[in-house]
């Protein structure tokens, strides 16, 4: 009976300091609506050891500092898997915020959802392809062109054979112009992705050839080594990825085989073989959302970042650079800007031998899978494929001669 | 005292198992535990940001039961993972380590919306669901009982068997996935079609259906002949097969129940809850329902407040990481790794004393 009356005393005593504490974490519920200030979450499927939301995460904290929001009025929730879970979260986050955003092709389904049930919140999800079709006022989608992005990190891949294995001429053999590409799925966004990147390499060497290789995973380490491991085992000279982990720089850094990577800079960890990156930056959208939620404004419904926007990036050099590289991307962006280059200028590569007059693509995304939008455009003496100008999210899925997509 | 000094020097401290513990004591330990958990993770919490731990627990109790969806979905959540607990325990309690919780879950699920894929508006949504149904309990008992045919006849390591059918799984997932999203972005969008109708609200269904389901474990286990069939089994297979259990029988048999209730929650994820399924449908609950068993000793009843605490804590610390804006994962993963931890130690103290040296003999040797 003693010892029980001592249990209890220490129970009760532990329970009380608990609910000290409790009482004194919660704050004042009742704050006066301030119209102008705002509070934004983010919906993250990883964290940040995802270089793919590393890139949203250090995006948003920095675009909440720019149009000041404190870190009281902004919130980041990671590993929301593609499920009912992001819409449980959405739903969550709509009672207390003003703007809700999510980072994951998956999550779109469930954020149009809880854009439905909560029609006063504003839901921004980035990469999806639902928002112009859907028709719900406070639903938006967001990408950017970042196949521009991918096409100079192509060029300055294309240096880089240059430099290692190009002659007096600079032309390179066949065997020592093939590259790697490990891609995730074999998607509209990733094949637009490694094509640009393929037609920036071709920039530079005329007769590179690329091999692409899946993992069927946005994120998986041990596959994303493993395919980069077997493209450079099949005779690949450079590699590059669509993929979210550190699994391909990491393997090229072990074979030491230049790599060009996505989403920021793997200089730290792989110095010896990171040429340069190419990345979204998605701080311009998360301020355009928030500034439009801010004033008053409607957030288009789907929204295009380019390098105009400083929404599409190349990050420095790295140190296996070739030299005249950065004077070489100089150029390039001169001319993309002024629109003198065009990525996918239908006069640079051929399919099934034929070049590209006629490309129609599946932009309304309604489920059926038919395409019914032409994209190919003529602008001065230019046919191209006018990749992210009807929908921000790429459509561009065919593949070019040149790369070989191997889906085993 | 013949013996030199050295030999009679006792060790600092000893470990001594106990005969029997008192109900209140053990009840203290795992209070102890907790709450020695919880603030050990809020330290650290603390100490990566610039929160205080009050913010910790507050957001530990908001996270759990802030509102009214968040009390509804703890329900819902400790009821899968309850559920996926009672798929595991009939195997555990004959010490039949099944550690493809996550695999036979997420076939039932892929079995399900294989039904919703293909027969969705072309078959009314009833019979689907019932084909659902079916199907689900199918797989996940074929998936089961795979393992246990092998360890039945081969005596092949069921442990390492069932965990390598998780991987298998996942690979049919995913391959599904391929087949069937024509755009390849490896994203199933929920489809309309086969979704079981909410009761009373969207959560309610599987808590119903999971606490009917523990309480015929419950009888199932504790009064039918196979219930003590598998206890025999599990205690000694020598002893079953001795008073004429057929130990291979029993084997199959129970792992045969274990995977058509893992289908079970496979079933209701894939048509009352996602509607959509990815290699992760099955949330890790194969292996966080080890943990609800193991706690309460293979009681189905005491494991519904250990599935409920397991969901409590988790569900909480969603909401800690969003309070404490842990983007990082390996923080985020110490902090949840703490309490778990804490917690799992709590047999060790309950089985187990650790006695002192005491301070008295000391005295005597001076």
């Amino acid at each position: 009976m003693k010892n029980l009356k001592k249990i209890l005393a220490v129970v009760l005593s532990v329970l009380m300091i608990v609910t000290i504490f409790a009482a004194c974490g919660k704050k004042d519920d009742v704050k006066e609506p301030d119209k102008k200030s705002v509070k934004a979450a983010l919906i993250c499927l990883h964290g940040d050891s995802s270089t793919y939301d590393k890139n949203f995460i250090d995006a948003f904290k920095a675009a909440c500092a720019n149009k000041g929001l404190t870190v009281d009025d902004y919130t980041i929730v990671t590993d929301i898997p593609e499920g009912t879970a992001c819409y449980d979260q959405a739903a969550d986050l709509a009672e207390t915020y003003d703007i809700v955003f999510a980072d994951s092709f998956g999550h779109e389904a469930h954020m149009l959802k809880a854009a439905k049930e909560f029609p006063d919140v504003q839901f921004c999800h980035a990469t999806g392809t639902q928002a112009h079709t859907a028709g719900v006022a406070n639903y938006h989608n967001a990408f950017a062109s970042i196949y521009e992005g991918r096409y100079l990190a192509g060029v300055a891949a294309g240096m880089k054979l240059v430099e290692l294995y190009g002659d007096a001429e600079g032309k390179v053999s066949d065997a020592n112009a093939k590259i790697g590409y490990v891609g995730a799925w074999p998607y509209a966004e990733v094949i637009s992705g490694y094509t640009s990147f393929y037609l920036g390499v071709k920039s530079v060497v005329e007769n590179a050839t690329m091999e692409v290789r899946y993992t069927n995973s946005w994120y998986d380490e041990a596959a994303e080594k493993t395919t980069a491991l077997a493209l450079i085992d099949n005779g690949c000279k450079l590699i590059s990825q669509h993929a979210d982990s550190w699994g391909a720089p990491t393997a090229c850094e072990e074979r030491n085989i230049p790599n060009v990577s996505y989403n920021g800079s793997t200089a730290e960890k792989c110095p010896n073989t990171f040429i340069i990156a190419s990345k979204i930056n998605w701080a311009p959208y998360f301020e355009y959302a928030i500034d439009c939620v801010q004033n008053g404004k409607t957030i288009d419904a789907d929204w295009t970042g380019t390098i105009a926007t400083g929404s599409v990036e190349i990050t420095a050099l790295g140190t296996a650079a070739a030299k005249g590289t950065q004077e070489k991307l100089d150029a390039t962006i001169a001319g993309l800007k002024d629109g003198s280059i065009k990525v996918f200028d239908c006069s640079t590569f051929t399919v099934e031998g034929k070049a590209l007059t006629s490309f129609v693509a599946d932009v309304d995304d309604a489920g059926d899978f038919v395409p019914e939008t032409e994209v190919v455009e003529k602008a001065g003496d230019i046919t191209f494929v006018n990749e992210s100008a009807k929908r921000s999210a790429p459509y561009f899925n065919v593949i070019i001669d040149g790369i070989t997509a191997i889906t085993k | 005292m013949k013996k030199n000094k050295n030999t009679l020097k006792e060790p600092f401290v000893r470990i001594v198992k106990r005969d029997t513990i008192k109900i209140q004591y053990k009840i203290l330990i795992y209070a102890i535990a907790i709450v020695g958990g919880l603030l050990l993770s809020g330290l650290i919490s603390v100490l990566f940001s610039e929160k205080g731990l009050g913010d910790f627990f507050q957001s530990v109790y908001a996270g759990a039961l802030g509102s009214e969806r968040k009390f509804w979905l703890l329900l819902q959540n400790t009821a899968l993972l309850l559920g996926t607990s009672m798929a595991l325990l009939p195997a555990f309690k004959m010490k039949f380590w099944n550690l493809g919780g996550n695999g036979q879950v997420l076939v039932g699920c892929l079995a399900a919306i294989a039904c919703m894929f293909y027969l969705g508006g072309k078959v009314p949504d009833s019979i689907i669901i019932l084909l659902m149904f079916v199907t689900s309990v199918a797989a996940g008992a074929i998936w089961a009982t795979i393992p246990a045919i092998f360890k039945a006849k081969f005596n092949t390591n069921e442990s390492l068997f069932t965990l390598m059918m998780n991987y298998i799984a996942q690979g049919l997932v995913s391959l599904c996935i391929t087949i069937w999203v024509k755009s390849g972005s490896g994203v199933l969008v929920p489809i309309a079609h086969g979704n079981i109708p909410d009761i009373g609200n969207k959560y309610l269904l599987p808590i119903i259906l999971f606490v009917v389901i523990t309480v015929l474990m419950y009888i199932y286990l504790r009064f039918s002949k196979h219930g003590y069939e598998i206890s025999v089994v599990g205690e000694s297979v020598n002893t079953a097969k001795y008073v004429g259990i057929k130990v291979d029988k029993v084997i199959v048999r129970t792992m045969l129940l274990s995977g058509a209730i893992a289908g079970i929650v496979g079933f209701v994820l894939a048509g009352s809850i996602n509607h959509t399924i990815s290699t992760t449908s099955a949330n890790n609950m194969g292996f966080t329902g080890i943990m609800v068993t193991w706690l309460a000793a293979f009681n189905p009843l005491i494991m519904i407040l250990t599935s409920f605490f397991i969901t409590f804590i988790s569900n909480g610390m969603v909401e800690v990481r969003k309070t404490f804006m842990f983007t990082n994962d390996s923080i985020s993963n110490i902090v949840v790794g703490i309490v778990y931890f804490a917690i799992i130690v709590c047999p060790f103290f309950i089985n187990y004393k650790l006695v002192f040296r005491k301070h008295e003999k000391e005295e005597i040797k001076k």
